[in-house]
């Protein structure tokens, strides 16, 4: 038997989870230097699984399988394919910026007499707890499997949203304190409504299964080698079902227009490191799901609801990216510019071809790491002047020029601009999505238009101008921490923006094989083809003409 | 056995159908006086807990008032760990699998349910001993360590005899017996293979309890109270059962299970002349299953027959509350169960429908309910019944993993609701148990630990996965899913996404509200409660990580013996 790899990685930051929370209650920072290392360590292991993945190798790589309770089907199956490993590692790279950033989060929560109260543990348990159980997610290929986490990982998250906000909130502690579990119940229903949704498509599929092969399975491998054999038929309606099922608490997850609306609560709600773990990687499972087991389980079904889902997707591009504009609050703006994100995301995966899902894939590395650049800027700037309101800041990068040049950077690689990472996937999601539906390409058009009107907005109201309140005018810039932590994600998405040729390497034959679970080909191009001369030869996306999407 | 031999010779004279059993073989004694034979050996761990009752009752008779407390509490637990040890025994002998047998002349059955009901009802019998055996909670009463229970129970609230009694320190240790004439009646109740056994299992357990629930120490108004509402409704819900029984031995001229079904299914005809004008009217059979079926639902709490449940709960002394709503519910489950599936499932096509509005209504009706209670007693009250309706989805999937679904998901709820209240005894203030949800605001921040259990247990009844009440449900649904009711599991998870709502609604008061400055401390109670809050919590992880064992266990369980 092989090392089992994935299991470690996974694995490692639990059991990281367990011992930071048994810190005594005296030694916190002990605490905060044992949840970091263990993210570092994680980021290694996370590492070498990208190392040891092939991307010309089989579809699902690192495999590990064994019994778990044979009564549900269920098997404890792990294996990564191209899209996988690489959210995996996002995963990874993530936490410990996440970490960094909120190394002082948990200690605003006041301090009790009770030697047992440990706020500072029980903040980085839980983030670690997080990590693992996305980990997991990214990793199964068993679907119960990742339901049970994809389902287990909302009590974590919960109690990171409700338990630990921003101390200096506008409306007042006792108010905020309200708030905030508004926020975190909002989440926690909406996210567990969608997984009991679920649930009964997970049944249900067990059921279906369990007619046509004999014995009902949930192994993701075996049921796509039955749908490709023909052992396995569903009925067109069963599908759609249980497609629905599946659907619904991915979309909740990811957030989709209309279930998007327990975002802008939670992310404006939880610490901003807090918020880029829900955004920046939590949310991700649910687009990756569908991906995953939406496309790959019923591909029938998929395409039938492509017309309606592509529809969302544009409602939320052009809602979330419109809303975002009117944002007084700056969390709530960068939660609203997520779901817009979101939205191309999702346009990507349901375009059905091959730049457009390698293009989404793309988008949620990106997206993490952008958004991570941004929120946690914008935290620091939170922590300094205590207020989220955009009105309360002006003039910022006089007395903060570090501060407000990675804020810049940040914007401006939400708002894809080109030479940053964000910019080469959304590029392929809208070229992805126009050489099939061209009307939805040209309308997602207009959210990069809007996103550039709330980023530079943003940034004009807080950082330019004179300085004009007191606060701001005795206002720190960077400290070495906060530097520390920002400068690598910039590093990150100026390196991947000129040059994402390993990451679309590991993620390309990942996506030919989900585009031929939905036996889909690349349309033959109408628009003039381009050749390997061209720049977009950067990406390593073989053109349509040139038989790339043909693949068997 | 041999009470029930008198109680049958007074009941039935003209029982002569063909099929012996004990009540025919006591009514047809005319001419030669046989002696039943008795399986003695089968029936051992009813026959043990029953005995350990009777001592129990010996003890509180003779033994002198300060020696009884430890007495008893040795008699009790002896007495549940000898039976547990012989269910165990008799499984291992295979009593549960091949060598399943209809024991005592057909009046009970030594099955696979029987035995891992029984063993259930068993270990939670002994957590409820621990539970009603706690004495550290209650501040002493004039220097005597005492318990939840009442000082004297027969004295006025208030009144002088009371107040001597307390002064006393007089303890009401009657409260062990009459637990373990209760887990005997239960054990009987899963196992009974004809109507009367059923109806006299159903007293046997029933007036203990309702005996225990007048018992409480602190509000005893409340607490006789809800005495006095379980016991009338009990009896009118007895009366049905016992009324449907005549109805069905009109119709089929027998009492005994499998015979019934016989003629059920067409392929006994009865031939009792003095029963001519009644066998086999079709009204009969409706009529008396279903004031049967109606008075099994009563015990386990089904919408529209659930109104005593949230009142006796609340009233209840918890402890007794925790045994009951845990032990009933598999006892009265086990009973249903074997009903439908022996007795009636030639009527299939009749009570389904019926069952699925039931369990319908139960589900979404517990669960709404639930959101506007403020006391934690109801609440657990009210998610109990929701919990009735997904098991009942569970009996309707009408299979084998039907049955070994409902076993399962019992063993992992009865657990879980059995460390849930004994957390609810911890959780005092001067009045005693703070109840009242408000009062749990921020018991996070005192005491995260509690929290935390309490935390875990609502999470489990919720049915978050990697707890058994996840893997419970799960089973349960998926059982329901492949015997056709797709829509019930759709109506599961919606009543399960409303339940969700306020088991988290005491989560976020217990983590996320500021702590009241008047609000309860926690009791440090015994190793006896730790020990019963301890085990809920490891049942409730082992069942949820890794429940392979134990469904195998139910699986192999999951045939009824015929």
């Amino acid at each position: 038997m092989s090392f089992p790899l994935l299991t470690v990685t996974a694995a490692l930051p639990a059991v990281g989870a367990v011992a930071t929370a048994a810190v005594p209650a005296a030694r916190r920072t002990a605490a905060k230097w044992l949840a970091l290392a263990v993210s570092l360590a994680t980021l290694v292991l996370s590492g070498v699984v990208l190392a040891r993945f092939d991307p010309g190798g089989a579809r699902y790589q690192l495999t590990e399988s064994h019994a778990w309770i044979s009564d549900f089907g269920v098997r404890y199956e792990l294996g990564v394919d191209g899209i996988g490993a690489a959210l995996m590692a996002l995963t990874a790279l993530l936490v410990p910026f996440v970490i960094g950033a909120g190394w002082h989060d948990a200690d605003q929560v006041e301090e009790r007499e009770n030697s047992r109260w440990r706020p500072t543990q029980g903040f980085f348990a839980l983030i670690l707890a997080v990590e693992a159980m996305v980990l997991v997610s990214f990793a199964a290929t068993d679907v119960f499997l990742f339901y049970i986490f994809f389902e287990a990982m909302l009590i974590p998250m919960y109690f990171l949203i409700g338990g630990f906000g921003d101390r200096a909130h506008a409306a007042g502690e006792e108010e905020g304190a309200k708030q905030r579990s508004y926020a975190a119940v909002k989440f926690l229903l909406y996210n567990l409504a969608g997984g009991l949704v679920m649930l009964a498509a997970v049944i249900g599929l067990f059921v279906v299964s369990a007619d046509s092969l004999g014995e009902g399975t949930f192994s993701l491998p075996e049921l796509l080698k039955a749908r490709a054999s023909g052992d396995l038929t569903i009925s067109t309606t069963t599908e759609r079902l249980l497609f629905l099922g599946f659907f619904a608490a991915f979309a909740i997850k990811a957030p989709l227009w209309p279930l998007h609306t327990w975002l802008p609560n939670a992310m404006g709600e939880a610490t901003a490191p807090v918020a880029v773990l829900i955004t920046a990687v939590v949310d991700k499972v649910g687009t990756f799901a569908m991906l995953r087991f939406c496309l790959g389980l019923f591909p029938n079904a998929s395409e039938w609801a492509t017309p309606v889902v592509l529809g969302l997707a544009l409602v939320s591009v052009l809602y979330g990216a419109l809303l975002a504009v009117g944002q007084r609050d700056m969390k709530r703006l960068i939660a609203y510019a997520s779901i817009s994100h979101f939205g191309f995301i999702i346009l990507g995966v349901f375009a059905m071809t091959s730049q457009g899902q390698g293009g989404a894939t793309l988008y949620m590395v990106f997206h993490g790491i952008s958004t991570a650049a941004l929120m946690l800027v914008a935290g620091f700037l939170i922590s300094r002047r205590g207020s989220r309101l955009i009105a309360d800041y002006g003039g910022v990068q006089k007395v903060a020029p570090v501060l407000a040049g990675t804020f810049l950077v940040g914007g401006l690689a939400t708002l894809s601009l080109p030479g940053l990472a964000p910019f080469v996937s959304e590029f392929l999601v809208l070229v992805g999505t126009f050489s099939r539906y061209p009307v939805a390409g040209i309308v997602a058009t207009a959210g990069i238009v809007l996103a550039a009107l709330y980023v530079l907005v943003l940034y004009q109201r807080t950082m330019t101008g004179p300085v004009r309140k007191p606060e701001i005018e005795k206002m720190p810039d960077l400290k070495v921490r906060e530097l520390a932590v920002v400068a690598p994600l910039v590093a990150l998405l100026l390196f991947l923006g000129v040059f994402p040729k390993p990451l679309t390497e590991i993620v390309n034959p990942a996506v030919e094989h989900t585009l031929s679970d939905v036996q889909k080909k690349d349309p033959e191009p109408q628009h003039p083809v381009a050749d390997h001369t061209d720049p977009s030869a950067w990406f390593d996306y073989k053109p349509a003409g040139h038989g790339g999407g043909d693949h068997e | 056995m041999i009470g029930m031999t008198d109680a049958a010779s007074a009941g039935g004279a003209s029982a002569a159908s063909g099929v012996p059993s004990l009540w025919t073989v006591a009514a047809g004694a005319g001419d030669t006086l046989q002696a039943p034979s008795i399986e003695y050996g089968k029936l051992s761990p009813v026959l043990i807990v029953l005995g350990a009752a009777a001592l129990g009752v010996l003890i509180d008779a003779f033994a002198p008032r300060r020696a009884r407390y430890s007495a008893q509490l040795f008699v009790a637990l002896a007495g549940l760990a000898a039976a547990f040890a012989a269910v165990i025994g008799l499984a291992a002998s295979g009593a549960a699998t091949t060598k399943a047998q209809i024991a005592g002349m057909g009046a009970l059955a030594v099955d696979g349910p029987a035995l891992f009901l029984q063993g259930t009802l068993l270990l939670v019998g002994i957590v409820g001993v621990f539970t009603f055996a706690e004495r550290r909670l209650e501040p002493a009463a004039h220097g005597s360590r005492v318990d939840s229970f009442a000082a004297q129970p027969a004295s006025v609230p208030g009144g002088e005899g009371e107040q001597q009694a307390v002064k006393a320190g007089w303890t009401t240790t009657e409260v062990f017996p009459l637990l373990m004439f209760a887990v005997g009646g239960m054990l009987l109740f899963p196992a009974a293979n004809d109507l009367l056994t059923l109806f006299i299992a159903l007293e046997v357990f029933s007036l203990p309890l309702y005996l225990l629930c007048a018992l409480a120490r602190r509000r005893r108004l409340l607490s006789q109270e809800a005495a006095v509402k379980y016991f009338l409704l009990g009896a009118f819900s007895s009366a049905f059962l016992l009324f449907g029984t005549a109805l069905l031995y009109g119709y089929a001229g027998t009492v005994n299970y499998s015979s019934i079904a016989r003629v059920v299914a067409g392929t006994d005809a009865v031939t009792d002349p003095v029963l001519a004008d009644t066998t086999g009217n079709d009204a009969l059979l409706l009529i008396g299953s279903a004031l049967v079926v109606m008075g099994l639902l009563f015990k386990v709490g089904a919408v529209p027959f659930h109104m005593w449940t949230p009142d006796v709960y609340q009233g209840a002394p918890t402890p007794v509350t925790g045994f009951m709503a845990a032990a009933t519910k598999v006892a009265a489950f086990g009973a249903l169960l074997r009903l439908l599936y022996v007795v009636l499932p030639g009527l299939r096509w009749d009570w389904r429908p019926v069952m699925w509005g039931v369990a319908i209504l139960t589900m979404l009706g517990g669960a709404v309910v639930a959101i506007t209670q403020t006391d934690i007693k109801r609440l657990l009250a009210y998610s109990s019944i929701a919990h009735a309706g997904f098991l009942l989805a569970g009996v309707i999937a009408t299979s084998e993993d039907g049955i070994s679904s409902v076993l399962f998901y019992l063993a992992a709820y009865s657990f879980v609701t059995l460390g849930a209240f004994a957390v609810v005894t911890l959780v005092r203030d001067a009045g005693g148990e703070a109840t009242h949800l408000s009062k749990w605001a921020g018991l996070g921040r005192r005491s995260p630990l509690l929290a935390a259990v309490f935390a875990v247990f609502l999470l489990a009844f919720a049915g978050i996965p990697l707890t058994s009440g996840f893997a419970g449900k799960f089973a349960v649904f998926k059982a329901a899913a492949e015997g056709g009711a797709g829509a019930l599991v759709v109506v599961g998870v919606i009543a399960s996404a409303i339940a969700a709502f306020f088991y988290l609604r005491v989560i976020v008061l217990m983590f996320f509200s500021e702590p009241r400055a008047d609000g309860p401390s926690v009791a440090v109670p015994s190793a006896m409660t730790t020990s019963a809050i301890a085990l809920g919590v490891v049942v409730t992880v082992v069942l949820g990580v890794a429940p392979q064992y134990f469904l195998d266990l139910a699986g192999q369980a999951g045939v009824f013996v015929r």
